[in-house]
C-alpha cells in the first residue's frame, strides 16, 4: 500500500498583489521619476506578479533625504516611544503572518512550510527582540549615551526577503536611525507589504523608505553622500564593490556575504539526527542559504553508511508546488541563479565528481533544480571552494579532527560550521578552531534574534542580531 | 550506524550484549523532537485522509485491560471489532483485540477467526514475577486461542545493565509462543532515554521478537511520536542488517484521527510503505476507533455527527 499525500495547497486568496507598485517614501507609495520598471515573477509558475518602479537618481535622492528629514525627530524621540512603533510593528506582522507568508512563497519559490514556520515568526521574533531594546540602549555596552548614526543604507537578497528585511529595520530603528531599504529585483513584494504594515503601525513618514530596483539602483544608494550607515547582505563579490565605494567616505559599513560551511560529521555522531541536521544544512530554502552547509564532511569510518542513509533520506523530499503545505523544496528564485546551480554542477561533473540526484519529477514551468550530492569531492575541486548557492552538496571526507578543522576552515568564507559528535568535549574543541562567526553543534540553521550573526574572511565583517547587533546602528558615547 | 562492534548478519547473539547496545549510534533528543514536530506538520487531506483513516483502523489493536473486565465487556469489545460501525460495512475490520490471559477463551469464542487475538502476558504490566510465572501465563494464553502475545520486558534488569536477563526472557517467552506473534513491550514511559529506547529495540529485535510495542498504557508517558520515530530507525536498520522486517505497536495515549494519521506519516518517512499494513503496524487503543470512525462518517457525509452515532464499547 502507497500513502500518496493529496494535494494540500494554502489557499493563495490572502494575499492582493496589485499590478504595479511605486516606490515607499516619506511614508507613501509613490511614482518613480525614472519611469522605468521591472517584472516580478513567481519562479514556480514563471507567471509575472506585478510590475515595480525601478528607483532611478533622483528616486534614491527623493528616498535618502526623506529619511534625513525623519531622523532628525526619529533619533531624538525617547528609546521607549520608538519601542511602542516596533512592538506595534511586530504585532502586525504575525497579524498578518499567514498573508505574509503565501506571498513570501509565491515570490521567491520557497516552501510554504518554511515562509509558515520559519521566515515570518523569526521576522516577528526581530521586532519583537529590538522593540525590547531600544529603551535600554545604555546597556549595550557602548557607553551611557550611545547615538544613532543617522540614515542607514539597507541592502538585502532575495533569498529570506521579508527577514533580512527584519534583521536590518528592526535594529536600525530600536537605535534610532531611520532606513532606505533595497529589496532584491526579483523579491520586492513582501516588503512593499511590509511598507504598508509601517503605513498601519502609523510609523512616522520617512522613518522607512524603501526603493526598488536592481543593482544600479543599490549603488546609487549605498553611493549616496547623504548616507551614514551601509548595511549590505548578499555575494561577496558585491560586498567588495561596496566596501570600495564607501572607502575614505566615513560611512560605516557591515558586509554578511557568501559561504562555504562545513557540516563535520564524527563517526560518533548521533547519526540519524546528523542526516536530518545535513539535510536541513544544505536543502533548507533550496540550499539560498549564505550559510548553507554546502560541503560534508564525513569522517571516513562512517562515509559509507552515512551516504546511503542521506540518499535514503533525500529519496524522500517532497519537491513541487511552494504553495503546497507538504512541500519541502520550492523553486530556485530565478533563472539567472537556476543557470548558475546548473553550470556549477556541471563543473563537479567535469572535475570528475560523482553526482547522484535525488529521484523526482521537475514541474514543466517554473525553475526547479532536484537536490544533488557530489561524492568524489576534494578541496581542489571548485565546487568544494565555490559557493553554488543551490540544494547541492559536495561530500568530502577526513580521517582525524585535526584534518576536519584543516579542510573545514580552508576556505575564503567563514560564516558557519556544523558539527555533529556526542562527545561534548570534541564540541568545545572544534569550535574553538572554527573560523566562522556561526558555529552550530548537533543542529544546523537555527537562527534567533538574541543570537548574532555574521562571518569571518571573505563572509564579511559586523553582526546581526543579539547585542552585538546594535553595535551596527548606534555610535558609542565616552563615558 | 555506528554497530561494528557486532558480527556480521546479527543470527546470533552478539558475543557482548552490552558491548553491541552501546556501540549502537546515540539518539539527539533535540533533534528527534525536531524532526517529529516537522514530520507532525504534514497536511493530510480528502483521499489521502480516507486512506489513512481506513489503513488506521485496520491496525487497532483494540484494547481492554482493565482489572474491572468481565466476559460481557469482552464480548461487547470483540462485536466492535469486528464490525466497527454497525450501520456501515465497508469499514474494515481492526486488526486485533487485545486482552488478559485469562479472557482470551471468551474473546475466541466470540471472534472465531475473524481478528486476531492477542494476550497481554509476561505478569503485565510491571513485569514483576519469575520467569516460570511469565511463561505459565504466556503457555495459558496460547492454548486459549491467542495468536498474539503481548509481553513486557523486565525494565529492573534493562536500567541494572543486564540485557543477556532481558535477552534471555524474550527468548524463552518467544519458545513458549510457538506459533503465536510475540510483540514485545519496551515499556519506554519507564526506561525515559531516547539512548535506552534505542537499545532496548535492538536488544528485543535480537531476542526474537515479531513486533516492538512501546507501552503498556499503564504508564506515562506512554507513546509519543518521538520514541515511535526511534522505533522505526531500528526496525529499519534491522532490516537493512538483517533482511527481516519486525513490527511497531505504538500504543497507549493516541486518541485522535489526526494524532494516528500523524503516526502513519512517521511510519511512510522513516521506513516506508512496506511498513503500512497491520502485519507491521500497529495503534494500541480503544478510544481512538471511535474518534477514526467518526472523521470517517463526517467525511462520507460532509458533517460532524457525535457521540452517539458510534457505539461505545
Amino acid at each position: 500500500m502507497t500513502f500518496e499525500y493529496a494535494p494540500a495547497p494554502e489557499s493563495a486568496s490572502i494575499v492582493d498583489i496589485a499590478s504595479s507598485y511605486g516606490l515607499f517614501i516619506g511614508g507613501e507609495f509613490v511614482d518613480a521619476t525614472s519611469g522605468r520598471s521591472f517584472k516580478s515573477v513567481n519562479p514556480a509558475t514563471e507567471e509575472v506578479l506585478a510590475d515595480i518602479s525601478e528607483a532611478g537618481a533622483d528616486d534614491v535622492d527623493r528616498a535618502v533625504r526623506s529619511a534625513r528629514t525623519a531622523f532628525e525627530s526619529w533619533g531624538s524621540l525617547p528609546g521607549r516611544e520608538r519601542a511602542k512603533y516596533l512592538f506595534r510593528i511586530a504585532r502586525l506582522v504575525q497579524e498578518r503572518a499567514r498573508e505574509l507568508a503565501v506571498l513570501e512563497t509565491i515570490d521567491n519559490g520557497k516552501p510554504i512550510r518554511e515562509s509558515r514556520d520559519v521566515d515570518v515568526p523569526l521576522v516577528a521574533a526581530h521586532f519583537f527582540y529590538h522593540a525590547g531594546w531600544a529603551d535600554k540602549l545604555e546597556y549595550a555596552g557602548l557607553g551611557r549615551d550611545p547615538r544613532p548614526l543617522g540614515v542607514a543604507a539597507q541592502v538585502i537578497p532575495w533569498n529570506f526577503p521579508l527577514l533580512m528585511l527584519a534583521w536590518k529595520v528592526a535594529p536600525a530603528l530600536a537605535c534610532g536611525n531611520t532606513v532606505v531599504l533595497k529589496p532584491a529585483e526579483t523579491t520586492s513584494l513582501s516588503a512593499l507589504a511590509f511598507a504598508d504594515i509601517c503605513r498601519q503601525a502609523e510609523l512616522p513618514a520617512g522613518v522607512v523608505n524603501i526603493v526598488t530596483g536592481a543593482g544600479d539602483t543599490g549603488r546609487l544608494l549605498v553611493e549616496h553622500p547623504g548616507v551614514d550607515k551601509v548595511a549590505f547582505t548578499g555575494s561577496t563579490e558585491v560586498g567588495k564593490a561596496i566596501q570600495r565605494a564607501v572607502a575614505g567616505t566615513g560611512k560605516r559599513l557591515t558586509l554578511e556575504l557568501g559561504g562555504k560551511a562545513a557540516n563535520i560529521v564524527f563517526d560518533d555522531a548521533p547519526i540519524d539526527e546528523a542526516i536530518e541536521g545535513v539535510v536541513n544544512g544544505i536543502f533548507f530554502n533550496q540550499g539560498h542559504v549564505c550559510c548553507a552547509g554546502s560541503r560534508l564532511l564525513l569522517q571516513e569510518s562512517i562515509a559509507d553508511e552515512a551516504l546511503a542513509s542521506l540518499k535514503r533520506r533525500l529519496s524522500t523530499l517532497r519537491l513541487g508546488d511552494p504553495l503546497d503545505k507538504n512541500t519541502d523544496i520550492g523553486a530556485i528564485n530565478s533563472l539567472e541563479q537556476l543557470e548558475r546551480i546548473r553550470h556549477l554542477a556541471g563543473v563537479g561533473d567535469d572535475e570528475g565528481a560523482e553526482r547522484w540526484t535525488a529521484d523526482c519529477q521537475l514541474p514543466a514551468k517554473g525553475y526547479w533544480f532536484a537536490p544533488t550530492v557530489f561524492t568524489g569531492v576534494t578541496q581542489a575541486h571548485r565546487i568544494a571552494r565555490e559557493e553554488i548557492f543551490g540544494p547541492v552538496l559536495s561530500v568530502l571526507t577526513f580521517r582525524t579532527p585535526d584534518e576536519a578543522v584543516e579542510k573545514a576552515n580552508n576556505t575564503p568564507y567563514g560564516l558557519s560550521a556544523g558539527i555533529w559528535t556526542e562527545k561534548g568535549s570534541r564540541i568545545l574543541w572544534m569550535a574553538d578552531r572554527m573560523r566562522a562567526g556561526v558555529v552550530w553543534a548537533n543542529t544546523f540553521n537555527r537562527f534567533d534574534p538574541t543570537s548574532p550573526f555574521g562571518g569571518f574572511k571573505e563572509s564579511g565583517f559586523g553582526r546581526e542580531g543579539g547585542l552585538h547587533g546594535l553595535a551596527a546602528y548606534l555610535e558609542a558615547s565616552d563615558d | 550506524m555506528n554497530t561494528r562492534s557486532a558480527p556480521s548478519g546479527l543470527d546470533a547473539r552478539p558475543e557482548s550484549l552490552s558491548r553491541f547496545l552501546h556501540g549502537l549510534p546515540g539518539v539527539d533528543e533535540v533533534g528527534v523532537a525536531g524532526r517529529a514536530a516537522g514530520l507532525a506538520t504534514r497536511s493530510i487531506k480528502q483521499d489521502s485522509k480516507r486512506w489513512a483513516i481506513d489503513t488506521a483502523i485496520s491496525m487497532v489493536d483494540l484494547t481492554t485491560l482493565e482489572g474491572a473486565d468481565t466476559p460481557g465487556k469482552v464480548r461487547a469489545i470483540c462485536a466492535k471489532a469486528m464490525r466497527p460501525d454497525p450501520t456501515d460495512d465497508s469499514v474494515p475490520r481492526v486488526a486485533a483485540v487485545c486482552v488478559y490471559g485469562d479472557l482470551v477463551a471468551v474473546a475466541r469464542e466470540t471472534v472465531g477467526d475473524a481478528v486476531h487475538i492477542a494476550a497481554v502476558a509476561t505478569a503485565f504490566p510491571s513485569g514483576r514475577a519469575s520467569l516460570e510465572v511469565k511463561l505459565h501465563d504466556t503457555r495459558d494464553a496460547v492454548a486459549a486461542g491467542a495468536d498474539e502475545i503481548d509481553m513486557v520486558i523486565d525494565r529492573g534488569a534493562f536500567l541494572a545493565g543486564d540485557y543477556d536477563l532481558v535477552y534471555d526472557e524474550i527468548v524463552a517467552v518467544k519458545a513458549a509462543c510457538g506459533t503465536a506473534h510475540l510483540k514485545v513491550i519496551l515499556e519506554t514511559g519507564e526506561l525515559r532515554t531516547l539512548d535506552n529506547v534505542r537499545r532496548a529495540s535492538w536488544l528485543a529485535m535480537l531476542a526474537g521478537a515479531d513486533f516492538i510495542k512501546t507501552s503498556t498504557g499503564k504508564v506515562s508517558p506512554a507513546a509519543t511520536p518521538e520514541v515511535t520515530l526511534v522505533m522505526l530507525q531500528a526496525v529499519r536498520d534491522f532490516h537493512v542488517r538483517t533482511g527481516r522486517r519486525i513490527g511497531v505497536k505504538a500504543a497507549g495515549g493516541i486518541r485522535t484521527s489526526k494524532e494516528a494519521i500523524r503516526y502513519l506519516v512517521l511510519v511512510n518517512e522513516t521506513v516506508g510503505d512496506a511498513w503500512l499494513t497491520p502485519d507491521l503496524f500497529r495503534f494500541g487503543a480503544s478510544s481512538l476507533l471511535n474518534d477514526l470512525l467518526l472523521q470517517r462518517q463526517r467525511m462520507a457525509s460532509g458533517h460532524y455527527s457525535g457521540p452517539d452515532y458510534v457505539t461505545i464499547d
